[in-house]
């Protein structure tokens, strides 16, 4: 199987934005495919990592009309929806398609268009992935957050401070990120005495609403260089996709995300490599506790011991696993269909050494891209080829 | 589990059995586990071969939580527990448990989605049993289309 190369890469600015979902997507393809230095008729595959463009703004068909932007055609095209997740799973669809010898250059671009939705109408949208006896409790994705965060204190005996401190740490990495919706500290009385959501969490617990598109350019490890001269591309070394159960309460475990779980066995066992041997991560910090059931599910904490190493500021930028270095979902805004790909364009640029002020010292870098609540899960490892 | 009221297993959501009050039906398996909502097979792959009514059993509150900002058609703010059954010692299988919204002191299952009544306290480790409403959440305020679901169901109150 060949091993599949990231030779490009781009974000646009994540928050509200004037720009509509076709607008976005095609700013950052055209962006990645001058970062690869390539055109877009040079493309024999185009991904779009998008939830919803459909019922947010009556707007199908994408990955056809960013091949028209783009002068791609005839590109083969596809639409990859995954829910929170489809930025991952287009990581995943485009890994396949140089693995596979299907294509020879790929570009994936994920986006979503989300600001000129009221809160309530974008929380409907997203909480339309639940199941019909879910739904109609009046179920939303916050309200798992504040179920499982409630019983993942009471387990582990875990102080709700350390939540709060969750979002001080990746508000604090997004200052340096000028792609971030916010750019901007907070102190923790502001997360704790800031309005309640979802009780115990509170409104700086939650991601925010957010339109914004990122892109990644794919191709064999054998020609990398011929994109890349100087090096500056990062390989595959490892990827795995699982899902969880639809329904959230029929979980063994509910502070245990069981796709977290297989997808990292998978993408540890094709890397070669434990939880160890990571040097940063981008974890899917949609809401504070995620990054503590990941962080743990990844294998990188015992359970219930997640909450500690943010305490001991072991996930700080400069502690010994720095997660969320571009501010996570939580700093850096959470548009659907790209989180997975602007995930992963984190990673690329910590190991391939362009991070500017967020680098920290990574030779390997892992992104774990969660939708719905667990239900579906891509974890990617990369290696620098330096 | 002898107790269990048996039908075809076809998957249709809880219909009125010898009263006017529909059931909350979760599905029973070859293998002998319960799953709250029904699905095709069981956890393991095993086939349906009938029902169980949850009403005839009072649960235990795992977790909760009182959203304020809810969806479209959503009372606000709007109590969810998961609870978990207790099924007796008969049973073996995986936990039983559902998602639902705590009841209102106002009686039954208190009022609709418009309602704005007082909720039940509840905490972790609580007892609870179900409570039916005939209407959870308004039909078409959302973005589900109306038709493509039932939306009547069943909270849940202290058991004093």
């Amino acid at each position: 199987m060949e091993r599949v190369a990231i030779v490009g890469a781009s974000m646009t600015q994540f928050g509200q934005r004037d720009a509509w979902v076709r607008e976005l997507l095609a700013e950052a393809g055209a962006a990645a495919l001058d970062d690869a230095g390539v055109d877009g008729d040079d493309l024999d595959h185009l991904y779009v990592s998008n939830m919803a463009s459909g019922e947010f703004e009556g707007q199908t068909g994408v990955p056809n009309a960013l091949a028209h932007d783009l002068a791609a055609q005839p590109a083969y095209t596809a639409r990859i929806d995954q829910t929170s997740s489809s930025g991952g799973a287009g990581v995943y669809a485009a890994w396949q398609s140089i693995a596979s010898g299907a294509s020879d250059l790929t570009m994936l671009v994920g986006g979503e268009k989300m600001t000129h939705r009221t809160t309530s109408e974008a929380t409907d949208v997203i909480a339309s992935l639940t199941h019909p006896v879910e739904y109609k409790q009046g179920v939303t994705l916050p309200s798992f957050a504040g179920l499982t965060a409630r019983l993942y204190l009471d387990e582990y005996d875990a102080p709700r401070e350390s939540l709060g401190k969750v979002a001080v740490k990746n508000h604090k990495n997004g200052v340096d990120n000028p792609h971030a919706q916010f750019q901007k500290e907070v102190d923790l009385d502001t997360v704790l005495d800031s309005p309640i959501v979802a009780d115990p969490l509170r409104l700086y617990d939650f991601c925010p609403i957010t339109d914004g598109s990122a892109a990644l350019v794919f191709c064999p490890e054998s020609v990398a260089e011929e994109y890349a001269p100087d090096g500056s591309y990062a390989v595959i070394s490892g990827i795995g996709g699982a899902t969880d159960t639809h329904v959230v309460h029929e979980r063994a475990d509910p502070t245990t995300m069981g796709g977290v779980v297989d997808s990292s066995d998978i993408a540890y066992e094709m890397a070669g490599i434990g939880p160890d041997d990571v040097d940063v991560a981008e974890l899917h910090d949609m809401f504070t506790i995620l990054e503590f059931l990941q962080s743990e599910d990844l294998g990188f904490f015992e359970k219930g011991e997640g909450w500690k190493a943010v305490e001991e500021g072991v996930t700080d930028r400069d502690g010994e696993l720095p997660i969320n270095t571009s501010g996570g979902l939580k700093s850096k805004g959470h548009p659907l269909g790209a989180s997975g790909v602007a995930q992963v364009y984190e990673i690329f640029k910590q190991v391939t050494g362009d991070a500017g002020p967020r680098q920290v010292e990574a030779d390997t870098g892992l992104a774990c891209n969660v939708g719905g609540f667990g239900n579906c899960v891509t974890t990617t490892i990369l290696e620098g080829s330096q | 589990m002898s107790d269990h009221e048996h039908d075809d297993a076809t998957g249709s959501d809880g219909e009125a059995s010898s009263g006017d009050e529909p059931t909350f039906e979760a599905a029973e398996y070859a293998d002998g586990t319960v799953t709250y909502p029904p699905h095709t097979v069981s956890p393991n792959g095993a086939e349906r071969v009938g029902t169980v009514d949850l009403r005839e059993y009072e649960a235990r509150v795992v977790t909760w939580t009182t959203s304020t900002a809810t969806p479209p058609g959503v009372r606000e703010p709007n109590t969810l527990a998961i609870v978990e059954f207790e099924m007796g010692d008969g049973y073996d299988g995986p936990p039983v448990r559902a998602l639902g919204q705590i009841a209102e002191r106002d009686g039954e299952g208190g009022g609709g989605a418009g309602a704005d009544g007082e909720q039940f306290a509840v905490d972790i480790g609580d007892c609870v049993e179900p409570v039916y409403a005939d209407e959870l959440r308004e039909p078409g305020a959302g973005i589900r289309e109306p038709e493509s679901q039932d939306w009547d169901g069943f909270r849940f109150r202290p058991v004093e």
